[in-house]
């Protein structure tokens, strides 16, 4: 069944799609209508759920971990400042191995008070072992979220995903998504039953104090996890396909073959990226776009592949690591150390801020005109 | 899964071992919390009304609620709650290893 949606209704049809048996939430500023949309929906019967309203973002992600940690799936929603908030709580998830799904609206960080797209939010919580995903548009998001609980719930990787949307060019813009039949989907999804929970007839004592004896080794098991979730993403993306037919990986090359200039980009900013590669190849420019799907596990691999063919890269980033550069930019330069492909780096929208076709032409013009470096400001007004 | 018991507490050798997250390989009862004590409650007979707050206020819980209630020394860590909780002052505290 096809519908069209905001962002916030793809997620929360994400969900319910996903039959979540807890959804815990904190209502307030910046909270989305994501988890309001999921409060009407467990209240009119749709989706048998416990909805757990509590007193902050903190306290949400908490309850999650406690239901998700008896074996029951779980989802969150949450953006901004929310998230900041719950930072210490997104430890205990993935560490505690519990493969929570939440939905991130990408909003800035406030001071000045923000509900503009921005990954500042997400990034900033880029260690704390969650996979993270940026989605270019409301399907994929509804697609991400059936395919975050799959991949996260094997029982090599075990760990929760970060499904990020950018704010108003996703969350309240309506674009058409096909929603399936809960057959399909089922057959797709299975019910989540972890080995390893909390039980009374397996009595256990969860995250407890942990010395040096052992807490290396965990640290250790969680970089396998993010490692084995890379080929899980591979194999359950392929799955989906054969089920769904959209495709999807860890990264998406758009027009990328030939290409001698490659604009690496995420999120809302690659969907424009792929109408101005459409216009440049139209003049005969020989450009591609690489979208990075997850920022963890980071596709270092799938990068290289696609960059190392190309005469010269370009990074656009819409979040800043003050002192440093763009945060996407760090990572596709340390993926891509050794090599002596030249790469810029570009800020483009931060806090909301239009990037238009033109603006991502302008990329490309600054790089034809210019010598690589980490800092350009794309459109600021200085 | 490679489980040595030596003498009830359970060794773990390699990661591949271990359970994925930080979780107990067992209950708690592994976990002796009496080494910890300092101080070591003592329940008098003769003033104890079996009211039975002591056995609801132990955090561990080390206190069995029996004629009289009995405190287990091998996980009583000697927090001291159960006699201060106690409305009768029928637990008093001696000091551990005197
Ligand atoms: S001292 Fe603490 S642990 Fe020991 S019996 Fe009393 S309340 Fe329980
Ligand atoms: S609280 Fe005091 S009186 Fe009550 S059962 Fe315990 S020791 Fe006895």
């Amino acid at each position: 069944m096809k519908k069209v949606l905001t962002g916030n209704f793809a997620a929360a049809y994400g969900a319910t799609a996903a039959k979540v048996d807890v959804v815990s939430a904190y209502p307030i500023t910046p909270q989305t209508t994501i988890v309001e949309i999921l409060s009407e929906i467990v209240a009119d019967g749709l989706l048998d759920a416990d909805f757990i309203k509590v007193e902050s973002e903190h306290s949400a992600m908490a309850a999650c971990i406690g239901a998700q940690a008896v074996g029951a799936r779980t989802f969150t929603a949450t953006s901004a400042q929310g998230l900041a908030l719950m930072h210490e709580m997104l430890h205990w998830a993935a560490r505690g191995r519990l493969p929570i799904v939440m939905a991130n609206v990408n909003r800035a960080m406030a001071p000045g008070w923000s509900i503009w797209a921005d990954v500042t939010d997400s990034v900033a919580q880029r260690d704390t072992g969650w996979m993270q995903v940026y989605c270019e548009n409301n399907q994929e998001v509804f697609d991400t979220i059936l395919m975050s609980y799959k991949v996260g719930e094997y029982e090599d990787v075990l760990l929760p995903t970060l499904v990020n949307l950018d704010a108003f060019f996703l969350s309240h813009t309506s674009q058409v998504v096909d929603l399936y039949d809960e057959k399909t989907i089922d057959a797709f999804l299975p019910e989540y039953n972890p080995k390893i929970k909390l039980d009374v007839k397996d009595p256990r004592s969860f995250g407890a104090l942990t010395s040096p004896e052992h807490y290396y080794e965990f640290s250790y098991k969680m970089q396998i996890a993010q490692e084995n979730a890379r080929s899980r993403i591979k194999e359950v993306s392929a799955e989906f396909e054969k089920r769904f037919g959209r495709k999807y990986d860890l990264i998406e090359a758009y027009r990328c073959e030939d290409a001698e200039t490659v604009l690496v980009d995420y999120g809302t900013i690659a969907g424009t990226a792929k109408d101005a590669v459409d216009r440049m190849r139209d003049r005969g420019e020989r450009v591609g776009a690489l979208k990075i799907r997850y920022l963890r596990p980071f596709p270092v691999k799938e990068v290289c592949r696609i960059l190392n063919s190309a005469r010269q890269v370009g990074v656009i980033d819409r979040a800043i690591s003050f002192g440093h550069e763009g945060p996407f930019f760090t990572e596709v330069k340390a993926a891509m150390y050794g090599s002596q492909i030249p790469i810029w780096g570009f800020l483009a929208g931060l806090g909301g801020r239009d990037v238009s076709i033109a603006d991502i032409e302008s990329v490309v013009t600054h790089m034809k005109q210019n010598e690589p470096s980490n800092i350009i400001w794309i459109g600021v007004k200085k | 899964m490679v489980k040595k018991k030596n003498s009830e507490v359970i060794v773990i050798e390699k990661a591949d071992d271990m359970p994925p997250m930080p979780a107990s390989m067992g209950s708690m009862r592994h976990n002796k919390t009496a080494s910890w004590r300092s101080i070591r409650p003592i329940i008098l007979e003769e003033k104890c009304k079996r009211c039975m707050i002591c056995w609801k206020f132990c955090p561990e819980p080390a206190i069995f609620p029996t004629d009289p209630p009995a405190i287990d020394y091998e996980y009583c860590k000697g927090c001291g709650i159960c006699i201060e909780e106690c409305p009768f002052d029928a637990i008093v505290s001696e000091k551990e290893g005197k």
